[in-house]
């Protein structure tokens, strides 16, 4: 039985400020073996990109609060000094962005930056550094590779320098990619296509990836398994086809039903009363009661425990019957 | 009795050529916006954002503007405004010509035509309680503040606040569907004719995205409304429109009603849109994408169909002749490629005839 590369137990995250207490993410526990593809889906504020943070420990240290185990590849990410987190970060596990402008240096030209990272990482030189990036160019299929390398950031389309950006983070062939909405940004057209090439490299390369999206169809195109996101806790997993058909929990049934795809034009789109929690006073309770259509007064005491009705499927609330029982 | 004031009335008596005649008609509408550049800051080059746009809107309908960014679709909201002022082109609001002699004058334009924008926050004040930005179009054209505030009141209640709890706040207090709701609420706090929802559901979850399209329908019935609807997300605008117009690159593409579209499109481009959708079955997964590369830059577009670099059937006559759209103020299906004229003398033309 092979290790699993990512285990994260209960995780927290506070931000704390003068005014209030944001517990932004709130007891989170998931594991991932080697090659798994796994969406972490949500709507804004439900934590997600916080953990993706998080497992890299880009948080703002002084302002946040972090509980819980975080290990990745063995190692525990918490007790990581600078030095160890500086060699984990783009060697064992690198990230992608929304927004690539961003992420580059908008002065140094993008085959120079992808060179300086495979030179720190490998010490190799920047020459051999160069090498690895027109390949990394080749692999992303970035047209015209030689050429591109000499470009500076805002030169390149946005499907481009998405390519760059993944080129850039598989450098140095991480065991865990985690991957920030990428594709949101991104024209329709071009979504598809670094979707398709996402795929392709994680099965080529054979790495871990955990992708955030807040798109249902992204994540039916590329996940494995998905967790759903609300208010700071995971309220379902489970492998992508079970949870899109035959969603368990309510929040998960909502988020289907009112996605506009293909309804009737004459009828009311179905919907989700209400608007996500404030993160400042979360009710006591499950999180989402106040909008679900089948809350009853036990679900306003208790946070639901994760029940398991089926193999690999784990949902928390109450109304979901644990049809089998529970082997730990 | 001040709730019946939003009510539709049966005949509008601003309504001027009757229900036959569209209440929007735009004909080889154009802006280029210039780039400068060097020490004295010439004009160096033009980007074609809106580049001979012809449509019509009927009353009562929905039309729908999708397409990629930077295909002119916002840009051409921004014209329907005058919020910028079209390089050329004419545009005929039920039956008068806006801006020109004899015609309707752009304030009076405005007044019909409202605009609801994608970021909810920035299009608030964000020092004004909600239910004053709502009544700052009525007093500027003249109304009473008391009255003013008092209809805004209404409105809340229509767009779903309730204006005790929600009346007095500032936009930071409020989550983006009320923000969006708010603007909502201002647009028709004018009693338009017409609303532009340039992207307005675009920043919302989805689970407040559904609540607020439906609140849209549900005020268009109700308010006889006529709306057009831009936006990227190629469900959203299904569900919504009754006919749906695709451009590329400052043109228009393919015009005509929703379902024909979306069940049988004719221009190239739409296919490769509509099935780079995801499938949101993971049977059903996408192998190939349907088109490869980014839509090339305005400034330059490509020569002839301003698609043929990325299209699977380009032969020599797309890079040569731009293919015609044809009457795109009528109501049928048309699609500007050579491969639907049969005289064009691309391979494909004669086959599909």
């Amino acid at each position: 039985m092979t290790a699993p590369l990512v285990e994260v137990e209960n995780l927290s995250v506070n931000f704390v400020t003068r005014e209030s207490n944001v517990t932004a993410v709130n007891g989170v526990s998931f594991t991932m073996m080697p090659g798994e593809v796994m969406c972490m889906l949500g709507e804004s504020g439900s934590g997600k990109s916080v953990t993706m943070r998080a497992l890299m420990r880009l948080l703002p240290e002084k302002r946040s609060v972090i509980t819980g185990g975080i290990r990745i590849a063995g190692q525990d990410v918490q007790a990581m000094n600078d030095r160890a987190l500086r060699q984990m970060r783009g060697a064992t596990v690198s990230m992608i962005f929304q927004e690539p402008m961003t992420a580059f240096d908008p002065v140094v030209r993008v085959g120079d930056q992808i060179a300086e990272v495979v030179a720190l990482h490998r010490g190799v030189s920047h020459k051999a550094g160069r090498r690895r990036a027109l390949d990394l160019f080749d692999l992303v299929r970035i047209p015209s590779a030689e050429r591109r390398l000499d470009a500076y950031p805002h030169e390149l389309s946005g499907g481009l320098r998405q390519r760059a950006m993944i080129a850039l983070a598989l450098s140095c062939e991480p065991k865990l990619l985690l991957a920030d909405e990428p594709t949101t940004a991104l024209d329709a057209t071009v979504q598809i296509q670094v979707l398709i090439l996402l795929r392709k490299l994680q099965q080529e390369m054979g790495m871990s990836v955990i992708f955030v999206t807040h798109d249902l169809g992204v994540a039916a195109e590329i996940a494995d398994r998905v967790a759903v996101m609300y208010a700071g806790r995971i309220v379902e997993t489970g492998p992508v086809r079970d949870l899109l058909r035959t969603p368990l929990h309510p929040y998960t049934a909502g988020l289907l039903a009112s996605t506009v795809h293909d309804q009737p034009r004459d009828r009311d789109l179905e919907t989700i009363p209400g608007a996500p929690p404030d993160m400042r006073r979360l009710p006591p309770g499950c999180s989402f009661a106040p909008r679900c259509p089948k809350v009853g007064g036990d679900c306003l005491l208790t946070v639901p425990p994760p029940v398991s009705p089926a193999p690999g499927r784990v949902a928390r609330c109450l109304r979901v019957p644990a049809a089998q029982p529970e082997f730990a | 009795m001040a709730m019946t004031s939003f009510a539709a009335d049966a005949a509008d008596e601003r309504d001027r050529g009757g229900p036959q005649q569209p209440l929007l008609t735009v004909t080889d509408l154009r802006k280029y916006f210039p780039i400068r550049g060097g020490v004295l800051g010439r004009t160096v080059a033009h980007v074609r954002a809106v580049d001979g746009v012809s449509f019509t809107v009927r009353k009562g309908e929905t039309l729908g503007i999708v397409g990629e960014s930077g295909c002119g679709k916002s840009t051409v909201a921004r014209l329907l405004m005058r919020l910028v002022d079209p390089d050329a082109g004419e545009q005929v609001f039920d039956g008068e010509a806006v801006g020109e002699q004899g015609g309707i004058s752009v304030a009076q334009m405005r007044r019909q035509v409202q605009m609801v924008f994608q970021d909810s926050a920035s299009s608030l004040n964000p020092r004004m309680p909600v239910q004053n930005s709502i009544a700052f179009g009525p007093v500027a054209f003249g109304a009473r503040r008391a009255d003013a505030v008092a209809m805004a009141r209404e409105l809340l209640t229509k767009v779903g606040l309730n204006p005790v709890l929600f009346g007095g706040r500032y936009p930071h207090e409020l989550s983006g569907g009320q923000k969006q709701r708010i603007n909502i609420a201002r647009a028709l706090a004018l009693k338009p004719r017409m609303i532009i929802l340039d992207e307005a559901v675009s920043a919302l979850d989805k689970s407040v995205e559904a609540q607020v399209l439906n609140l849209l329908q549900a005020l268009k019935r109700e308010l006889n409304l006529t709306y057009v609807f831009i936006s990227h997300d190629l469900g959203v605008v299904r569900w919504i429109s009754d006919r749906v117009m695709v451009m590329y690159l400052g043109e228009v593409v393919e015009i005509g009603p929703a379902d024909a579209i979306y069940t049988g499109p004719k221009h190239p481009y739409t296919r490769a849109l509509l099935a780079s959708r995801p499938a949101l079955d993971p049977d059903q997964r996408r192998e190939e994408a349907p088109v490869s590369g980014d839509p090339p830059n305005p400034v330059n577009p490509p020569s002839g169909c301003r698609f043929h670099t990325r299209c699977p059937h380009a032969e020599p006559v797309c890079s040569a002749r731009a293919p015609s759209l044809g009457d795109a103020t009528g109501f049928g299906h048309l699609a500007a490629c050579h491969m639907q004229d049969a005289g064009s003398g691309h391979t494909a033309a004669s086959v599909l005839q």
